[in-house]
């Protein structure tokens, strides 16, 4: 058994319930996410998965249970929501770029509205992640001019420009081609690098494996099973696990000899 | 057609188009003020208020704006409220135009979407920075076209004003053939004179477009 290290906690989800309706989609799901971790989140389509994250930054309501950040419970209608919202990077599939703004002002908007820094100490340090993430010339191009790897990039920095306590990337490469899968994927490893604390959900098992510090398979709103990354690729213990495990991997079965 | 009869005219159908252009736009500009405040009404669901613009837009909408002009010039000094002719012909204008805009601002912010708006909140922007910096600015991109025709709309209503006995452009042309039956030349005086008002509104509204839609941030 992969033994999980104790340093400070950051978020702590306990006993989730997430309904639409009759349909229940998350059931009493507990979770800690503590400093610097990297926990990755896998699971077949519709587990669930999506909407975990919108529920921990109050983007869904739950039905029971909470979401705490650093102790303090994140409740949607909650006066001070959105000061909790600005210690949480989320970065969506689509991007959610603000279309009708520059690279820079995409990144600089919240920090200086929403946290009321600076403009110029905030610019500085967009200009000095926008080059970080090799996007330094695009500081001042508008979205729809940018690829869609250039696009996730951006988003990624807008997040970072927060100082989140922590990120939540749900699928971000889901819809890139794949030739700008990586680009994208190398920015999150850099993050985890620098020791940020992540929740990331992806169907990119290759890279889960190399970035996780902790992996959780969900499996109809619940964890069904969770451990170190080499447990659960090498070694799955639930036939649920390792079903999901094998819809990525292909063989091709020995050519039979040819018979006359 | 008698000339001289068009050009002693002139002056009288000059002063007229003034005052419907100081009305027009006066009118107007409260209606766009009405319209954005009924929108985020809505937006924000504010629950008594809501359900009063929906009943205001309902009877904006459904009633012409010559009744409304009576109820406002007849009918408010009855309840000690006292209106002039032209502050009347704003507030009619302003009650007509203000549910059309709510309506162009509204299919606006619906076509914004819900996405944009939780990556506003997820950034941890408020409520109202997030009406602001991120909504609206896209919604008045996209709702332009609307509005530019319910400026045009708005502009072409202002005819009926001269039933409030506004000396508009209508009273002009139906004065001048009360009294000296010239028909043709009064209403042709009409004619331009309107036209003369709605063409820049039309081709100033088609560079506005045209120019969003270059600007058009798409995806
Ligand atoms: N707004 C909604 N209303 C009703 N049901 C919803 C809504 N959003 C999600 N669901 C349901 O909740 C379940 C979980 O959805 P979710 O998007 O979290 O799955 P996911 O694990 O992220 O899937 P994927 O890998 O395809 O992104 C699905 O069965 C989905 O149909
Ligand atoms: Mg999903």
């Amino acid at each position: 058994m992969g033994v999980r290290p104790v340093p400070g906690i950051v978020l702590e989800i306990s006993h989730l319930h997430k309904a639409y309706g009759q349909n229940t989609v998350i059931e009493d799901l507990s979770l800690t996410v503590r400093e610097g971790e990297v926990i990755v989140i896998v699971g077949p389509s519709g587990c669930g998965k999506s909407t975990l994250l919108r529920c921990i930054n109050a983007l869904e309501s739950n039905q029971g249970g909470e979401v705490r950040l650093h102790g303090e419970p994140v409740l949607k209608g909650s006066k001070n929501l959105p000061e909790i919202r600005q210690k949480i990077g989320m970065v969506f599939q689509n991007y959610e770029l603000f279309p009708h703004m520059t690279v820079l002002d995409n990144i600089m908007l919240a920090p200086v509205k929403a946290q009321g820094r600076k403009k110029s100490e905030v610019r500085e340090e967009a200009l000095a992640l926008l080059k970080r993430v090799g996007l330094e010339t695009k500081a001042n191009s508008f979205p729809r001019q940018l690829s869609g790897g250039q696009k996730q990039r951006t988003a990624i920095v807008r997040a970072l420009c927060m100082h989140p306590d922590i990120l939540l990337f749900d699928e971000v490469t889901a819809a890139l081609d794949p030739e700008m899968v990586r680009e994208v994927l190398e920015v999150i490893l850099d993050l985890a690098n620098q020791g940020k604390t992540m929740l990331v959900v992806t169907h990119e098992m290759q890279f889960a494996r190399a970035i996780a510090d902790w992996v959780v398979f969900l499996d109809d709103g619940r964890i069904c099973e969770e451990g170190t990354p080499e447990e659960f690729f090498d070694h799955p213990k639930t036939e649920r696990a390792k079903k999901f495990l094998n819809t990525f991997t292909f063989e091709r079965k020995a050519r039979q000899p040819k018979t006359i | 057609m008698d000339w001289e009869f068009i050009s002693t005219n002139i002056p009288l159908y000059r002063e007229a188009a003034v005052l419907t252009v100081k009305i027009g736009f006066a009118g107007i500009l409260v209606a766009i003020l009405l319209g954005l405040l009924c929108e985020i009404i809505v937006y924000c669901r504010i629950p008594v208020l809501r359900r009063a613009v929906a009943v205001y837009i309902e009877l904006s909408r459904n009633t012409p704006l010559l009744i409304q002009l009576f109820f406002i010039y007849y009918g408010l000094p009855k309840i000690g409220i006292r209106t002039d002719a032209q502050a009347c012909g704003v507030a009619g204008l302003a009650f007509l135009g203000g549910s059309y805009m709510a309506e162009a601002f509204r299919s606006g912010v619906e076509a914004v979407g819900a996405a944009q708006e939780e990556s506003a909140y997820s950034l941890g922007l408020s409520r109202m920075q997030t009406i602001r910096y991120v909504i609206l600015p896209q919604a008045f991109a996209i709702s332009a076209p609307a509005f530019v025709a319910n400026v045009i709309f708005l502009l072409k209503e202002t005819s009926v004003f001269s039933a409030v006995s506004l000396m508009d452009l209508m009273f002009t042309a139906k004065d001048l053939i009360g009294l000296y039956y010239n028909t043709t030349e009064s209403l042709a005086l009409l004619v331009v004179f309107y036209l003369l008002i709605l063409l820049p509104v039309s081709l100033l509204g088609s560079v506005l477009e045209r120019r969003l839609r270059y600007a058009g941030f798409g995806t």
